[in-house]
C-alpha cells in the first residue's frame, strides 16, 4: 500500500513523458507520413533521395567522420599524458581541459570565428610574417575545425576515464610476461579503453552529425549539412513534412549510434559525460 | 650446496626522503623457497619489485645467474611474477591470459595449446580455457595467475602476497598447492608475505625484514625457536619478551629471580632481552615455581587455554591444556632450554613492535 | 626525459588550441579599436555598451528567468519521479527509464522540432513553450542524479522510522531526505547548466520576439561580430569558471565531484 503511494509520486512525470516526450515524437511521425489532408503518403520520405538532401547527408557524414577522427587522434594521446601525470593535482589539470565544455558553445564559435576571419588573428599573424593569408572561413574545413574545437572535450573525458580505470598492475603484469611498450599499448591499453573510445566517438559524432549552428556560422551558409536542411525547411520554407521525414532519418542514425555505444559501453563512461 | 641464483649486492632504495632498503645484501639459491617476511613498509615488496624489474635501485647491483640485471627491463628478465591482486587481463579469456607471454615469445599455436592444457591441469582447473575472468572466484583467479606465470618456464617465480586477498580456508589450501607446485616444477620461489604462518608452513628459508634491514635469515625452525632479536621473536608468533640481566654463563636474572639457562658468552651482568614462548611457560604449584603469580584472565582457544598470569610485575602470556581458573595462585617455571636470550636492540628496527596485521 | 618534454609540449599545444581563442576574445573585449585585431588601447567601453544594450540585457533577463524557473520545477518533478520509480517493479521502471533516456540521447535538433510541432498546434510559441521545453530536457538529469542516491539509501532505515511511529512524511524528511540531498542538489546544478547552455531546443521552441542569450548570440553572430559580445563572453566565461571552482573546491565537498558529474 505504502509502496503504491510512493509510486504515485512519479505521476506528474508520467504526464510530462506522455505530453512532452512521446506526443512530440508522434507528431514527427505524423508529419513524415501524412499530408495536409491527413492521408498516408510515402512521398515525403522519398524526398530524402533528392540530390540536395543526399548531398547534405553525405557531406554531414563526411564532416562528422572527419571531426570525430581528428578528435580521437588529438584526444587519445592527451588522455594518456593526463593519466600519466605524476602530480598531486591531476584532477585540476583534467578539469582545465574540460572547462571549455561548460562554456556556452556559441561563445566558443565566436572565439573560433575571430581567429579564422579574413582579417582575423590567424591571418594577421600570417601576414605579419610575410605569408599569404588563408581563406579558411566559409569552407567545409572551417566547419570541421569548429566541430573539433566544440567537441574535443567530449572525446577526452570518456577516454581519460576509461584509462584512469586501468590498474597499473595490468601494465606491470604484461611487462613481467615479456611485453614491450608497443605490445602493451596495442594488447592492453587500447582494448581496455575501447569502451571509452566508443563513447567518445558517439559523443562527438552525434552532435557533429546533427549540428546546424556550427555549419551556419563557420560555413557562412555555404556548407549545407543535414541539420541546415532541416532547419531551413522548418524556419524558412515551411516544408514541415519534408523536414519531419528528414528528422526521422536523423533520429534513426542517432539511435543506431547509441545502440552501438550501449553494446560496447557497459561501464557507462558515455553517460558519465553528460 | 646449490649455487646462488640471485644475488642482491649493497642495494639501497628510497622513495622521496624515506629510505626503504639500506645496503641490502641477500642471495637466493637455486630451487629454494625463500620467503621475505615482515610488517608492511619493511621493504619486502620493494625487494621483490627490484627483482621483477619494476623498480631500479638507487645504489647497488642485482645479479641473476651471474649476470648483472640491475637495469634490465622487466620484459627481458627470465622470471615471472604472481601479483597480489592477480592482475588477470579482464578483456581476455583464461586461455588468452595464459597464452599472453607465449605469444610474445612467438611460440607455435600447437605449443601454446599444449602449454595451456598442461598449466590448467597443474593448477587443477582443466577445462576452464574459455571462461571469462570475472566468472572465477578469488582462489581460482590466483591459480590462473600462477598458470599464466609458469607457462613461460621462468627460472624464478616471484609471488607478492599472492594469498592476501583470499579467505582463511582458501589460504590454507593454497599453501599446500604452492608447496606441491614448487616440488613439481623444481624452480625457485621468492615469496613475499606479512603472514608468519604462511612463511613457516611453506618456506625453505625465511628472511625476516624490518625497516629496510634483514633481521634474521634461517630455516623456519631456527626463526621460530631461536629468534635473534626482540623484533623477530615478537613478529614470529606470540612471546613473552622480558627485560633481564645476564649474570654469568648459564645464569640469567629475570624479574629479580635468577634462573638457569643454556646460553653463554653474553658477558657478566649485561642487560639482555629474554624470549619465552607462551607454550614453554609451565604452571606448577606455588612452592615449586621460580616465580609466583595470580591468573588474571582465561580464554578457551580450542586446542589450549590462553592465560594471563601476573607475576613480579609482568603479565605472562601462557598457553596450557590444563584449566586453571581466574584467581588461582600459581608457580611459574621454565626449562633452561626454553629460555632464549638475545642482545638488547642495537637500533630501532630490532625492537619488538605492535603488529596489527 | 625526451618523452616527458614531448608530453608537455603536446599538452601545451592542446591547451593553446582550447584556450587561445578564448584568450583572444578576452583581450579584444578591452581593445579600443574598431578594426578587430589591432590594439588600440585599453578600454571598458564595450562592457558599458554591453550593459546598455537592450538586446543583450533582455536576453540576459529571459535566460535567468527560464533557467531558474525550469531548474526549480524540473528538480521537484524529477525528485518526486525518482522516488516513485525507485518503488516500482522492473517493468514500469523500464518504461520510465527508457522514456527518460529519449531526450538525453536524441539529437537536440530533433527534440526541438518535435516539441515545436506539438506546441504550434495548441499555443503561440513564446516564453512558456521555451520554459516547458527546458523543463522537459532537464528532468532526466535530475532523475539520473537522484536515483543512484536512493539506491544507496538504506530502505530499511525508512521502514525502521515508520516502525518507530513516524509518519511517512516525517520519515521522509528525517531519514530519506538527508541521504538524497546531495543528489538533488547536483541534479539542480545540472539542470541549471543544461538550461544555460541550450541553444537548439530553445531556437525551435521560442517563436519570434523571445530570446535567450544563446539564441540572441546566434542571431547576432549571423549578422557579424559586435565588440560588446566580447565583453559579454568574457563576463560569462569568468562566471562559469567561478561557479565551477566554487562547486568543486568548496570545503566539505569531495574533490573532483564536477568531473564525476560532468
Amino acid at each position: 500500500m505504502n509502496k503504491l503511494r510512493r509510486q504515485l509520486l512519479a505521476g506528474p512525470y508520467l504526464v510530462w513523458i506522455i505530453g512532452f516526450i512521446i506526443l512530440p515524437l508522434l507528431m514527427i511521425l505524423y508529419y513524415a507520413f501524412f499530408d495536409e489532408n491527413g492521408s498516408f503518403t510515402l512521398e515525403y520520405l522519398s524526398h530524402i533521395a533528392s540530390p540536395i538532401n543526399m548531398h547534405a547527408m553525405i557531406l554531414s557524414l563526411e564532416l562528422g567522420v572527419a571531426a570525430t577522427l581528428i578528435c580521437l587522434l588529438l584526444a587519445y594521446p592527451l588522455a594518456m599524458i593526463l593519466n600519466n601525470l605524476k602530480i598531486k593535482n591531476q584532477s585540476l589539470v583534467v578539469f582545465i581541459f574540460m572547462l571549455p565544455m561548460w562554456m556556452n558553445f556559441l561563445l566558443r564559435i565566436l572565439a573560433w570565428k575571430l581567429l579564422l576571419n579574413k582579417n582575423g588573428v590567424l591571418n594577421t599573424v600570417l601576414m605579419s610574417i610575410g605569408l599569404e593569408p588563408v581563406m579558411i572561413l566559409n569552407t567545409p574545413a572551417a566547419v570541421v575545425f569548429g566541430m573539433v574545437y566544440e567537441y574535443l572535450p567530449f572525446m577526452i573525458l570518456p577516454i581519460y576515464n576509461s584509462m584512469a580505470r586501468i590498474k597499473k598492475d595490468y601494465i606491470e603484469a604484461a611487462h613481467d610476461l615479456g611485453a614491450n611498450e608497443i605490445i602493451i599499448f596495442f594488447k592492453i591499453i587500447i582494448p581496455l579503453t575501447l569502451s571509452g573510445i566508443i563513447s567518445g566517438i558517439v559523443m562527438v559524432f552525434v552532435p557533429a552529425l546533427t549540428s546546424f549552428a556550427v555549419s551556419e556560422l563557420l560555413g557562412g551558409g555555404k556548407v549545407l549539412l543535414i541539420g541546415n536542411v532541416i532547419e531551413e525547411s522548418f524556419m524558412q520554407g515551411m516544408q514541415w513534412n519534408a523536414g519531419s521525414s528528414l528528422s526521422l532519418v536523423l533520429m534513426i542514425f542517432v539511435m543506431v549510434s547509441m545502440t552501438i555505444m550501449n553494446i560496447f559501453d557497459k561501464d557507462g563512461e558515455g553517460t558519465a559525460v553528460w | 650446496m646449490k649455487k646462488a641464483l640471485i644475488n642482491f649486492v649493497d642495494i639501497s632504495k628510497s622513495y622521496g626522503k624515506q629510505l626503504v632498503l639500506d645496503e641490502f645484501n641477500l642471495y637466493v639459491r637455486e630451487n629454494e623457497f625463500v620467503t621475505l617476511l615482515g610488517p608492511s613498509g619493511c621493504g619486502k615488496t620493494t625487494t621483490l619489485r627490484l627483482l621483477g624489474g619494476f623498480e631500479t635501485p638507487d645504489k647497488g647491483q642485482i645479479f641473476f645467474d651471474s649476470q648483472d640485471i640491475t637495469y634490465l627491463p622487466a620484459n627481458e628478465r627470465k622470471l615471472n611474477t604472481v601479483f597480489q591482486k592477480y592482475s588477470l587481463f579482464p578483456h581476455m579469456t583464461i586461455a588468452e591470459n595464459i597464452a599472453f607471454g607465449l605469444k610474445i615469445s612467438k611460440k607455435s599455436q600447437a605449443y601454446i595449446d599444449d602449454k595451456i592444457k598442461y598449466a590448467l591441469k597443474l593448477v587443477n582447473l582443466d577445462g576452464y580455457e574459455n571462461r571469462a575472468i570475472d566468472s572465477l572466484s578469488g582462489g581460482q583467479q590466483q591459480r590462473i595467475a600462477i598458470a599464466r606465470a609458469i607457462v613461460n618456464e621462468p627460472k624464478v617465480l616471484l609471488l607478492d602476497e599472492p594469498l592476501g586477498a583470499l579467505d582463511l580456508k582458501m589460504r590454507q589450501s593454497m599453501q599446500y598447492e604452492l608447496i606441491r607446485l614448487k616440488e613439481e616444477l623444481g624452480i625457485t620461489f621468492v615469496y613475499v608475505t606479512h603472514d608468519q604462518e604462511e612463511a613457516l608452513t611453506m618456506s625453505d628459508t625465511i628472511v625476516v625484514m624490518n625497516q629496510g634491514y634483514i633481521q634474521q635469515i634461517g630455516t623456519p625452525e631456527m626463526i621460530y625457536n631461536e629468534p635473534e632479536n626482540a623484533f623477530v621473536a615478537d613478529f614470529i608468533g606470540e612471546s613473552n619478551i622480558i627485560d633481564a640481566t645476564f649474570i654469568e654463563d648459564e645464569v640469567v636474572e629475570i624479574l629479580g629471580v635468577k634462573m638457569p639457562c643454556v646460553d653463554k658468552g653474553f658477558g657478566k651482568n649485561t642487560p639482555v632481552d629474554v624470549v619465552i614462548r607462551p607454550e614453554d611457560v609451565e604452571l606448577v604449584a606455588p612452592d615449586e615455581g621460580y616465580l609466583v603469580g595470580d591468573v588474571t584472565s582465561l580464554i578457551f582457544k580450542g586446542v589450549h587455554y590462553e592465560l594471563d598470569v601476573m607475576a613480579n610485575g609482568y603479565e605472562w602470556l601462557v598457553h596450557t591444556t590444563k584449566l586453571v581458573p581466574v584467581g588461582s595462585h600459581v608457580g611459574i617455571k621454565v626449562t633452561p632450554f626454553n629460555i632464549q636470550i638475545m642482545n638488547k636492540p642495537a637500533s630501532s628496527d630490532e625492537e619488538a613492535v605492535e603488529i596489527d596485521e | 626525459m625526451v618523452k616527458k618534454t614531448l608530453s608537455n609540449v603536446y599538452m601545451a599545444i592542446i591547451f593553446l588550441f582550447l584556450y587561445l581563442p578564448i584568450l583572444v576574445l578576452i583581450v579584444l573585449s578591452f581593445n579600443d579599436s574598431k578594426t578587430r585585431v589591432e590594439w588600440g588601447g585599453f578600454t571598458f567601453k564595450w562592457y558599458i555598451e554591453c550593459f546598455q544594450s537592450e538586446t543583450i540585457m533582455t536576453a540576459f533577463a529571459t535566460t535567468l528567468q527560464i533557467t531558474v524557473i525550469s531548474a526549480v520545477i524540473s528538480t521537484i518533478i524529477g525528485t518526486l519521479a525518482a522516488i516513485g520509480i525507485s518503488a516500482m517493479k522492473a517493468r514500469s521502471r523500464a518504461f520510465y527509464l527508457g522514456s527518460t533516456n529519449i531526450p538525453l540521447l536524441n539529437a537536440d535538433i530533433v527534440t526541438g522540432i518535435s516539441m515545436m510541432l506539438l506546441f504550434v498546434k495548441f499555443v503561440e510559441l513564446g516564453f512558456v513553450t521555451v520554459l516547458v521545453a527546458h523543463i522537459t530536457f532537464s528532468i532526466p538529469y535530475v532523475i539520473l542524479n537522484v536515483l543512484p542516491k536512493l539506491k544507496q539509501a538504506n530502505r530499511s532505515t525508512y521502514e525502521a522510522a515508520l516502525d518507530l511511529g513516524a509518519s511517512p512524511l516525517y520519515a521522509f524528511y528525517k531519514v530519506t531526505w538527508p541521504e538524497i540531498r546531495s543528489g538533488v542538489f547536483s541534479g539542480f546544478l545540472m539542470a541549471v547548466t543544461m538550461s544555460l547552455d541550450d541553444f537548439s531546443i530553445t531556437y525551435f521552441t521560442k517563436g519570434a520576439g523571445v530570446n535567450t542569450l544563446s539564441t540572441m548570440l546566434y542571431t547576432e553572430l549571423r549578422k557579424g561580430i559586435k565588440p560588446e559580445l566580447y565583453a559579454l563572453s568574457t563576463i560569462l566565461f569568468f562566471t562559469v569558471l567561478i561557479l565551477l571552482l566554487l562547486v568543486n573546491y568548496l570545503p566539505n565537498r569531495k574533490k573532483s565531484t564536477a568531473l564525476e558529474r560532468v
